[in-house]
């Protein structure tokens, strides 16, 4: 067990401010995933249909990638913590690349879509299906700044602040995986 | 990095990608043979079970101030039953 993980007293992981960001937009999404399973029960077979020319496949592969680099945060911040920033940087590293093949596959899926004549006007759900991902995948490439960030940041001599900051970063990448998560069974395991 | 095995969130991890595995089954329809609403309700139970884990332990949210944690567990549980609701009445 780490010291953290053994800590009594209550712990805030990250600022406030940035914890008012994260809850705000986890209500946000929540009121996304509501309004997509509302209407497709208006229209089930649209959206069954839909969903068999989504590639599951790409799907479950991005889902191992943001849980990956998700993990990776995690361990970057216990890193951290124990006095070693190099080591940190490398699992923040790590995080980055995980995150950088999400995009890519997120591309390639993208046009593999636009190629076969989908796009955003084709149905409602594919309204939703690009509106969702394209929301996430912004969330991804602002995470992917924060992460950077966070990088330039353990380059620095270790203070207080930095474990402060490491830890507000990581809230909210980990809230990027948690968003994804529910995406992935919404689009395209739900039949 | 030998580590890093040391780590409850490593273990956790390799739970999360086990889950995601069984989900990815269950939206193929397996598991509860042509039951495609058990098979569904298991794809989404499975992904607020995982969203939980790394809210608890990915996030330490385990270790947060109790009102945080509080708002937290409401959202996994009132979004998870929401769309089940939804679901169920629908299918």
């Amino acid at each position: 067990m780490s010291e953290h993980t053994a800590r009594r007293t209550p712990h805030l992981p990250g600022e406030t401010g940035v914890w008012v960001f994260i809850l705000g937009d986890m209500l946000m999404f929540a009121a996304f995933f509501i309004v997509f399973m509302f209407y497709r029960g208006e229209d089930v077979a649209l959206y069954a249909k839909s969903q068999l020319t989504l590639n599951q496949h790409l799907g479950a592969v991005n889902t191992f990638l943001m849980l990956s680099s998700s993990w990776c945060v995690a361990v970057a911040v216990e890193t951290a913590r124990g006095g070693r920033p190099r080591g940190a940087q490398v699992w923040l590293l790590s995080a980055m690349a995980c995150a950088v093949g999400f995009v890519v596959v997120k591309f390639f899926e993208y046009s593999e879509k636009i190629a076969a004549g989908f796009t955003l006007t084709s149905n409602d759900f594919f309204m939703y299906y690009y509106m969702l991902t394209g929301l996430h995948l912004m969330h991804v490439l602002l995470g992917l700044g924060v992460l950077n960030y966070l990088w330039f940041t353990l380059r620095a001599p270790p203070a207080a602040s930095t474990l402060r900051t490491l830890e507000s970063g990581a809230s909210f990448w980990h809230m990027v995986d948690i968003l994804w998560i529910v995406l992935f069974a919404l689009l395209y395991l739900v039949r | 990095m030998a580590g890093i095995l040391k780590l409850r969130v490593t273990w956790l991890w390799l739970f999360l990608i086990a889950a995601t595995v069984a989900s990815w089954e269950f939206g193929h329809g397996l598991g509860f043979g042509e039951n495609i609403r058990l098979s569904t309700t298991a794809v989404i139970v499975i992904a607020f079970i995982k969203a939980r884990m790394v809210i608890l332990d990915f996030m330490e949210i385990r270790h947060a101030p109790p009102g945080l944690r509080l708002l937290l567990e409401a959202w996994t549980l009132g979004v998870a039953t929401t769309l089940l609701a939804l679901y169920w009445q629908s299918a």
